[in-house]
């Protein structure tokens, strides 16, 4: 009664073969991830210790710590942040919930979108004109963080845009009908339901942001400073540029060290990138509607 | 197009309607409708799909002003007042209480829900508040259900709890007008039975607007009833009328009767 015709044999056989298919192609994107993290770890974890983490090199960078390395990256993302979050949710919400449908909106949606593809070198050179030179901030953590700010916007705005849309239109009409203004929408039920997700694109941000190298290594950074900075206007190490000095630019380097500063950069960014899941999984659990 | 049964001068006008024409950008979706809606009635408004009762209603509710594309001709008086001359149409919309076709529970809780619209109206004292939410949640018969869970949220409730909620909500506002669009379509047939009866003692205060697809509850409900077919208004009157009186317009009888629809 149920015996396969040779349409259906052949029908189970493509079937087979496009699962083989689509699987080892997960599985070939997998093994280099897996390549990496397993390299880094066997060949940087030996270096890896408290005093690697807390205290300042030593004997040319040979020997030591990263710590300037790694507290100036906290401060570069985190500067950048106090700049880009703000700017790039305020321009999100006034496209996503107050701009009309015309050419002026689109233009500046395809601006965006645009700014995004800028290579991460022509944002440093600009970063270099504007804020370094024209601005007069010098080269400083604020100019650097400035330049990743510049960015990383059309990012948050878009990610922020996308949460903002995921809210139902009903909800909206529901409270335009019983006379709330615009904004009574967004504050009560646009907003506090897109948050979330908000938070989730831009924890996603900084850690794109902390293996920056390109854009901070004409506006801040520097291979190595003897002291820590002192406020926003210093130059400042920073772990990807250390990556780089210690990889290629200093002599009889040990070769456990560059594997170790790239494996805390590289753990930085996984935390950040799990705090994230972490979020949109409890997330999901609260879903609302 | 002709006015049946008694005339508009005995009763107070709640709403006028003169000469009214919306139109978006696809086309006119409603042609030079004239009718007055009268306090304290249910004003029924029956139609096949595409007739321009949803248009109708949000041309009341000034939602124009959310929509570029559409387009709103004729004169709308609210109290005697010309909606489009009104400078705080905030102010008029929570005069006016909408209930959507589909329930929109907000993802608030069913306390907050029910609180929005006199918190958005600068109430925030709590015990009033309480006393709000209970009166309306009574009124809208859901408060038996729902009293024990409060603070769970809205939107999860059943798909007829949530209309009686949004239902309870439009009552929040305390509102002259209620508008209803087709509010059964996703209503189990007792629920729809409770909230007719809800209807039916509303109509003591205040006036309603009930737009729907089902003719037998325009009989049920309304005690005059307008037929709107492809954006015009075909036939006003009391609502019996269209059943079994006098009518000005062949295919309103059939639309009742069910021949077309």
């Amino acid at each position: 009664m149920f015996e396969a015709s040779p349409i259906n044999r052949k029908n189970l056989s493509r079937q087979k073969l496009f699962r083989f298919i689509f699987g080892a192609m997960t599985a070939s994107l997998i093994l280099p991830v897996v390549l990496i993290l397993g390299t880094l770890i066997f060949k940087g974890a030996p270096v890896i210790s408290f005093d690697f983490l807390f205290t300042n090199p030593t004997k040319g960078m040979t020997a030591g710590g990263i710590f300037p390395a790694l507290l100036g990256t906290i401060l570069l993302v985190m500067v950048a942040l106090v700049a880009s979050v703000p700017l790039g949710v305020a321009a999100a919400i006034y496209l996503s919930e107050y701009a009309p449908d015309n050419w002026f909106t689109r233009t500046i949606n395809l601006a965006i979108i645009n700014l995004a593809g800028v290579p991460s070198i022509v944002h440093a050179l600009f970063g270099l004109g504007a804020f370094v030179l024209f601005f007069r901030f010098g080269t400083s953590i604020l100019a650097a963080s400035l330049t990743l700010a510049i960015m990383t916007l059309p990012v948050v705005i878009v990610s922020t845009r996308e949460s903002l849309q995921s809210v139902p239109l009903a909800f909206r009409e529901a409270c335009w009908n019983m006379g709330a203004t615009r904004w009574q929408t967004i504050r009560r039920i646009v907003l506090p339901n897109a948050v979330t997700g908000i938070l989730t694109g831009v924890i996603l941000e900084v850690s794109r942001t902390a293996g920056e190298t390109a854009p901070i290594m004409f506006t801040g950074a520097v291979f190595f400073l003897p002291f820590l900075p002192q406020g926003v206007f210093d130059q400042t190490m920073a772990l990807s540029l250390h990556l780089f000095v210690v990889s290629t630019q200093v002599p009889d380097m040990p070769e456990a060290v560059p594997y170790g500063v790239a494996l805390v950069l590289i753990g930085m960014v996984l935390l950040m990138n799990s705090a994230s899941i972490a979020l949109r999984m409890y997330l999901r659990g609260k879903k609302k509607w | 197009m002709k006015q049946h049964g008694p005339s508009a001068g005995d009763a107070t006008v709640k709403l006028g309607v003169e000469n009214l024409s919306i139109r978006y950008e696809t086309g006119p979706a409603l042609e030079n409708v004239s009718l007055d809606i009268r306090e304290h009635e249910i004003f029924g408004i029956i139609g096949p799909a595409n007739a321009g009762k949803t248009s109708f209603l949000k041309a009341i509710n000034r939602m124009d002003m959310f929509n570029p594309e559409m387009k709103i001709d004729g004169k709308i008086t609210f109290n005697g007042i010309d909606i489009s001359k009104v400078r705080n149409v905030y102010g008029l919309r929570r005069r006016i209480g909408v209930v959507f076709p589909l329930p929109v529970g907000l993802p608030l809780s069913v306390y907050d829900n029910v609180a929005l619209a006199p918190r958005l109206a600068g109430q925030n004292n709590r015990a009033e508040l309480d006393v709000i939410v209970e009166r309306c949640l009574t009124r809208a018969a859901l408060w038996d259900e729902v009293k024990d869970r409060l603070s769970s949220l809205g939107s999860l409730l059943s798909g007829g709890q949530q209309q009686r909620l949004t239902i309870a909500r439009a009552l929040s506002q305390d509102p002259e007008l209620l508008m209803l669009d087709e509010f059964s379509i996703a209503v189990d047939p007792v629920t729809t039975m409770r909230i007719e009866d809800v209807l039916k003692e509303l109509k003591n205060e205040i006036t309603i607007i009930l737009v729907t697809n089902l003719v037998q509850q325009a009989r049920r409900l309304a005690d005059r009833t307008a037929f709107f077919l492809d954006g015009k208004c075909l036939d006003v009157g009391v609502t019996e009328d269209l059943f079994t009186g006098e009518i000005s317009d062949q295919r309103t009888r059939d639309y009742v009767e069910g021949r077309f629809g």
